[in-house]
């Protein structure tokens, strides 16, 4: 699947809105996103901050499971391991939420880093399996009795949302909107050139033929778990800005059912495409609360209908049918030109 | 020792349940290269039919044969209807279609059973003779299916023209085209099998863990476990895997963690199984042609 | 009697191809590497998407799935060999009687098999994928031959085997046609040994047909012969 705009149209004979398109719906996203908080009730100015840490989370598996080929099924655990550690730090050290974060973020990179040695023995559907006693072991930890003065257990532990700093004028959620904002588009970008410098290539390489790319020299055991920690270090970042957001921790928020979730999030997002993860993100976000209000008691069977639907309509994503639209669309103006 | 053979025992019992799923993962991997993710729940809607038969006054055995009857049905329609048209579709597209399953059968059991444990009747009775404290006569009885189960499969793969017609398709699908064989009828015959033993899988644990919609969500990570360390290609590992991995749980549940952490260091020990011997103890390693 | 012709432009690989086979006869197909001749057996079989038409014993097959075409009585030996390989050699010929319904003909034919072929009786209870080259395609032969088809199409059956088996084979081939009137299709790289055994050729070049006719007609053509015999 290629990931760059493989318009049919030569650049130079696009009209200069479609060549810098993508320069311009960015401008044009920030500024809308930059406006919202303003114009929404802090309840959906809260949503849309955990859509935006949801997708940093998606970026991160899409990384390792979309352009890197490893299949995890236990991504939540890094969610979580992010997390918890923000909590802890926050609530039993008195560490600013600001210097945890990155705190969390390096702990989620060494774990993501330890784990993927082990991964490397293992392929396709045993990684899945390994990935998957992660993610549902991870709940159980933190349940675990002996554990209870740091985790505080089945409760879980309770934070406080940052107030606005330099006394700007802004609700606890607006500040916390715009931080994420912030941090989401870092993470896009730094995400960005990292695919399409020599190491992203790199990465892809070892996706669609190991065996060449090792042949070719690229140093397949290092780049696999550099990949593994990147993607953890994502997903770690995004569960601390989650609970920092929902101001709450504890082992039931982060099941294997997560893991799940974030899975679904990269394929119907879009799997190897960055955009996927917004998309994904939503989906994440929004669908299970439509289900729930379409029906109480089935809602888990209307949502694996949609699941159905989206999978056959999309098989790519929804990343993937807005550039077949976007393709269809520059062919009709290029018959229409020529 | 009493205990622990009575643990022993236990861990036949369950771990005979997860080697006939087992058996029925390897069964659908090796004929089409997909793992169904969503057998467990299928399993467990399965149950309920019974559960709902037997509720309504239909002998035990009359709703076990008809629940098999339906769930066969039931099994090769998936095939024909959700997983055939995704036979082209990226793996990861596929594996979202049995979460979505999976996800289906879950709440609709729910929505239409209710969510509530019910108890499940055990068809072997608890006669006097047999009575001691290292084995109850359900667990015989587990046994004593699971062990029919497995050999029924083998013998039917192993001696009959349609069990070596399903092993063609498996092998080269092609080829089994060019003799004739209707692979698609096949592949639904084999999500059929595949779903009828994952019946008899639930209706055997049922009695056990008693019956709500989460009931296989734990036995079915324990068969993929098993599946896996036994090598995902290899029926005989699969059935091996399956009865280590439930004499592994019991015990460890017994002596060595309690039963909190039970799942987690299971998992783990299968993870350094793994590790060691990627491929699973019977797999083959797959040589690679460059 | 016209017993398969066919005659279509499969579109990308294949323009406009007209091939009969005569009943009881042995049609070769012929040509260089890419010319089409795998992908006009394929597309035959059902293999492939195809256009147009292909008669057989008097029905159109041309519209029929490729398990079906099988069961009208066309036995196809792919190329590569295309045999079970985790099966033993006698579930591969098992499966070759597979649809069969008289099951004390297909005993018969079995045992004929190995008549034919002694190494395979040798090796009966042996994995396929573990049999050399050579005893594959014998395999692969018998177990199309376990049909009882009324065609036999063959896929570059010399392919990659040492001179004396490909002779052995084909000297079978020869007796089987001999003995049993069926009819043959074969696609072959090597000349000589398909001009040989062929009643009738044809040449094929980009997916078209530039010539066709009896072996001797084909020999006496100078630029075929330079082209496709060497000499």
């Amino acid at each position: 699947m290629t990931n760059s705009y493989a318009a049919t149209l030569p650049r130079t004979q696009m009209p200069a809105l479609l060549r810098y398109r993508r320069f311009l719906l960015l401008l044009l996203g920030l500024a809308a996103l930059s406006i919202v908080p303003f114009a929404l009730e802090d309840f959906w100015v809260f949503q849309l901050t955990l859509v935006m840490a949801s997708s940093i989370a998606l970026l991160g598996l899409n990384l390792l499971t979309g352009f890197n080929g490893q299949i995890s099924l236990g991504h939540g655990a890094f969610f979580a391991l992010g997390a918890y550690t923000q909590a802890i730090l926050m609530t039993q050290f008195s560490v600013p939420y600001a210097l945890a974060l990155p705190v969390a973020g390096l702990l989620c990179l060494g774990f993501g880093m330890l784990f993927g040695l082990p991964a490397l023995r293992l392929e396709g559907l045993y990684l899945a399996l390994a990935t998957f006693a992660l993610g549902v072991a991870l709940p159980q930890l933190l349940k675990y009795r002996h554990f209870e003065a740091w985790t505080g257990g089945v409760q879980g532990i309770t934070l406080s949302k940052p107030e606005a700093p330099f006394r700007l004028d802004l609700t606890p959620d607006q500040w916390l909107y715009f931080f994420v904002l912030a941090l989401a588009v870092v993470c896009f970008l730094t995400a960005r050139s990292l695919l399409h410098s020599h190491v992203g290539r790199a990465i892809v390489a070892i996706r669609d033929q190991p065996i060449a790319a090792a042949a070719m020299g690229i140093d397949v055991a290092r780049y696999k778990t550099i990949t593994f920690g990147v993607s953890s270090l994502y997903t770690g970042i995004a569960g601390a800005l989650t609970a920092i957001a929902v101001q709450f921790v504890a082992p039931d928020s982060f099941t294997s059912l997560l893991s799940i979730d974030l899975l679904v999030g990269i394929v119907v997002g879009g799997i190897a495409q960055l955009p996927g993860a917004i998309y994904g993100a939503l989906f994440m976000r929004f669908i299970p609360t439509l289900t729930e209000h379409l029906s109480k008691s089935a809602t888990g069977a209307i949502y694996g209908v949609i699941l159905i639907v989206f999978v056959y309509a999309m098989p790519y994503g929804i990343a993937g049918f807005v550039t077949r639209m976007f393709m269809r669309l520059t062919q009709a103006m290029k018959r229409r030109g020529s | 020792m009493e205990t622990f053979l009575h643990q022993l025992f236990a861990g036949l019992a369950t771990g005979g349940v997860y080697a006939s799923l087992a058996l029925a993962l390897v069964m659908i991997y090796q004929a089409t290269h997909l793992v169904n993710f969503a057998q467990g729940e299928l399993a467990m809607f399965s149950t309920y039919t019974a559960w709902a038969m037997v509720s309504a006054g239909v002998p035990y055995w009359i709703a076990f044969v008809a629940t098999l009857a339906l769930s066969f049905a039931a099994g090769a329609a998936i095939e024909r209807l959700v997983i055939r048209p995704m036979a082209n579709a990226p793996i990861l597209s596929v594996v979202i279609v049995f979460i979505a399953l999976l996800l289906i059968f879950n709440s609709m059991a729910g929505f239409l059973f209710g969510t509530d444990m019910q108890s499940f009747p055990s068809p072997f009775p608890e006669l006097e003779a047999i009575q001691n404290p290292y084995f109850s006569a359900h667990e015989i009885g587990v046994l004593v299916v699971t062990l029919a189960v497995v050999f029924g499969l083998y013998s039917f793969f192993r001696f009959t023209s349609l069990g070596l017609a399903l092993r063609a398709v498996a092998v080269n699908p092609q080829s089994a085209r060019l003799v004739g064989i209707r692979v698609g009828s096949m592949l639904a015959l084999g999500w059929g099998l595949s779903a009828a033993i994952g019946a008899i899988a639930g209706m055997m644990v049922a009695p056990i863990v008693f019956l709500d919609p989460n009931m296989m969500v734990g036995v079915q990570v324990y068969a993929f476990a098993a599946a896996l360390v036994g090598g995902i290609d290899s029926p005989l590992g699969a059935v091996l895997g399956g009865f280590l991995v439930g004499v592994l749980e019991n015990l460890l549940g017994a002596y060595v963690i309690g039963t909190e952490l039970k799942l987690t260091v299971a998992l783990a020990l299968i993870v350094v199984v793994l590790i060691v011997k990627p491929s699973g103890l019977l797999g083959k390693t797959a040589v690679t042609r460059v | 009697m016209r017993n398969l012709r066919a005659s279509y432009g499969q579109g990308h690989v294949l323009h406009g191809v007209d091939v009969d086979v005569a009943l009881g006869g042995v049609t070769a197909v012929l040509g260089a590497n890419g010319a089409g001749k795998t992908t006009f057996l394929r597309a035959v079989c059902g293999l492939v998407k195809r256009e147009g038409e292909i008669h057989f014993a008097g029905e159109r097959i041309d519209q029929l799935t490729t398990e079906d075409i099988a069961r009208a009585g066309i036995a196809h030996v792919p190329d590569g060999r295309g045999t079970f390989g985790s099966l033993t050699v006698e579930e591969n010929l098992r499966l070759g009687g597979y649809v069969r319904r008289d099951k004390a003909a297909v005993q018969r034919d079995m045992a004929r098999m190995y008549e034919y072929f002694p190494r395979l009786q040798e090796r009966r209870e042996q994995q396929a994928g573990t049999l050399s080259g050579g005893e594959q395609q014998m395999l692969a032969i018998s177990r199309a031959l376990m049909l009882a088809p009324k065609l036999l199409v063959l896929d570059e059956p010399s392919f990659g085997l040492a001179p004396l088996i490909t002779q052995e084979i084909f000297r079978i081939m020869r007796a089987i046609n001999a003995e049993q009137r069926l009819s043959v299709l074969i696609v072959e790289q090597n000349a000589t040994l398909a001009l040989a055994f062929a009643d009738h050729a044809c040449v094929l070049e980009t997916g078209r047909v530039v010539a066709t006719g009896t072996p001797e007609f084909l020999r006496d053509d100078e630029t075929i012969r330079r082209a496709y015999l060497g000499y």
